[in-house]
């Protein structure tokens, strides 16, 4: 078990976004954090990126309750989040984007052989299929951008990954490439944490669910234990959709 | 950690074809124009064409270019800088007036006024990344600063608008000879100051390329959020940016001091802006982000062959600024096509 909530809550102001969700990541093991807009999956992985502290429950790294200052230490204990809007620039190179602001030297000077050499060989690792490390990253589609973004958090030692919403502004197929790299990071013994809205993506690559409504946690659910339907039932409110079904139909 | 497979390359690679990655190069629009401009004044005049001519040509080239070069990683930062032209007034001022009129040597006089260069560039550095105001307007502000001062200083001092008389000063000879002076090549004198430019192009070329700060000066400007994201210092690479902007401004001044000897007031007013064209017919954009030094130094090139050439032609020089204006217009429209072109996203 490398992360571990125990009824954790946050409010901001007299908003109360989260209220005692529990939850947990395993090494090699992905947990889904499904939800509706608003249902605090943002507030929750905002706390395990270390961007917000919570106000009350315990989280615990590697056993030990911690209470993140910045996103920095929560790098430092190997969690890294790639968020929606990915932190790359467009007009520069993958390889450039690789490396950026970890730097490989030799001497003084960029050892740029070697970045490119690393960033070709740990996108291959991943399964990812770049034509040209020297490509601006601005033309890349979505799905590899998120897979550069995910393969970088990976070098990088991430033990954690956290993922906000990978596949939500994607298409069918790209949705697809960017499931398998998932899947590649939970082989390569990486705990995945995957926030999405869409059961259809988080069934197939999830261990375990979390299902969020409205700030609570609706349980969290081992593979064995929950199906396809059930997941999406729970999801869209069960009861509500059938109503929305019945209104919806003719006569 | 699976190991990875080594496969040195990818098949597909070969389809990009050489025309698409020369297209890329941001220096593509300023050779081609380089070219061009050679073509159409060596054509008609001899002179041009002639090792003379082409010192001749080169020496305007050279000044502008180490302007250009620095203002050129200013832009990929994101940043302008307007006060750079007026500074290397400033600079060779405070150079003339201290060696003149106070007892400095040259080489201190020098020393004083790469101090101030380097405490206006802090200053500019520290107002646009403190307040997040656009530089265009913070420099704006300090270019009229200098203005002031530079004419305000030098008129209570001396009562008209120039100083000169550094040809006395200690040390003058040998600083000259360095950074004034001329090398005979197959007995045709060029200016030092080539030698400086091609210097200055050759290290801001490595520092873009083959240094760390090289890919943050790229990030800075291409998306400072993301860039600090990461972990990349934003604001000291923007601070040194302009650090090394007011550096040049003062070794164009120094230069440009020890060469008349004598300074005028109102020097490099209005030069601010075309170290900027320069730089975009280099293949900078103006958004930053994108661009190179080399081509920064090309740009600078074809204004020193279109400046000397208009003459050699015998044509009324207002016909520069016609062509100036040309240039600028088809770099600009050429960088607009080059940025679609690597913005473009595939599905």
């Amino acid at each position: 078990m490398i992360i571990q909530t125990r009824d954790i809550g946050k409010s901001f102001g007299s908003v109360l976004a989260l209220r005692e969700v529990s939850m947990s990541v395993e090494a090699g093991k992905v947990t889904c954090v499904l939800g509706d807009n608003g249902a605090g999956k943002s507030t929750l992985i905002k706390i395990l990126a270390g961007v917000h502290q919570h106000d009350t429950g315990s989280f615990l790294v590697d056993g030990s309750e911690v209470r993140f200052g910045s996103p920095r230490e929560a790098l430092d204990r190997g969690i890294a989040t790639v968020y929606q809007d990915l932190a790359m620039i467009p007009l520069m190179s993958v390889w450039r984007n690789f490396f950026l602001g970890s730097e490989p030297r030799k001497g003084l000077a960029f050892d740029v052989a070697t970045a490119r050499r690393v960033a070709r060989e740990e996108l291959q690792a991943m399964g990812i299929d770049i034509r040209d490390v020297d490509q601006p990253v601005g033309t890349l589609s979505g799905g590899e951008r998120q897979s550069v973004a995910i393969a970088r958090a990976v070098h990088f030692g991430a033990r954690v990954l956290i993922l906000d919403e990978p596949t939500s502004a994607l298409g069918v197929k790209q949705a697809g490439v960017v499931l398998r790299y998932i899947a590649r990071a939970r082989d390569r013994g990486l705990g995945v944490v995957f926030i999405t809205h869409n059961p259809h993506h988080a069934y197939p690559v999830g261990d375990r669910f979390l299902l969020l409504n409205r700030g609570t946690s609706l349980g969290e659910y081992g593979k064995g234990d929950i199906t396809r339907e059930e997941l999406t039932g729970l999801m869209a409110g069960g009861a509500e959709l059938e109503q929305l079904s019945h209104e919806l139909d003719r006569e | 950690m699976t190991v990875a497979p080594t496969v040195s390359s990818d098949e597909r690679i070969s389809k990009v074809g050489l025309a698409r990655r020369l297209l890329i190069r941001p220096e593509l629009g300023a050779v081609v124009g380089l070219i061009a401009v050679f073509v159409f004044f060596a054509a008609q005049s001899p002179v041009f064409r002639s090792p003379a001519g082409i010192a001749n040509w080169l020496d305007p080239a050279a000044t502008l270019g180490i302007m250009a070069v620095a203002i050129a990683l200013l832009m990929i930062g994101g940043e302008f800088d307007l006060s750079a032209g007026v500074l290397t007034g400033t600079t060779g001022l405070i150079l003339v007036t201290l060696a003149t009129r106070y007892g400095f040597d040259v080489w201190t006089a020098m020393l004083a006024g790469l101090v101030v260069a380097l405490l206006i560039g802090l200053a500019n550095g520290l107002i646009v990344t403190r307040t997040r105001l656009p530089s265009f307007i913070v420099t704006l502000g300090t270019f009229l600063m200098l203005q002031g001062i530079n004419l305000g200083v030098t008129k209570a001092l001396t009562g008209t608008v120039q100083v000169s008389g550094l040809r006395r000063a200690a040390g003058y000879e040998t600083a000259r000879t360095i950074f004034a002076g001329t090398i005979e090549i197959g007995g045709t004198s060029f200016r030092v100051a080539i030698l400086w430019w091609v210097f200055v192009t050759a290290a801001a070329t490595w520092v873009l390329m083959r240094s760390r700060a090289g890919n943050w000066i790229f990030a800075v400007g291409g998306n400072e959020q993301a860039a600090r994201a990461v972990g990349v210092p934003a604001a000291r690479t923007k601070i040194a940016l302009f650090m090394t902007t007011a550096v040049a401004a003062w070794l164009v001044g120094s230069i440009l001091a020890l060469r008349y000897t004598s300074v005028q007031a109102n020097i490099g007013i209005g030069q601010e802006f075309i170290y900027i064209i320069a730089a975009v017919i280099g293949g900078c954009l103006l958004t930053g982000g994108y661009g190179s030094a080399i081509g920064a130094a090309i740009g600078a090139v074809i204004f020193g062959m279109a400046d000397k050439g208009i003459v050699f032609l015998g044509w009324d020089a207002d016909w520069f600024k016609f062509f100036l204006g040309a240039m600028l217009l088809l770099a600009t429209l050429a960088n607009r096509l080059v940025r679609r072109y690597a913005e473009e996203v595939k599905h």
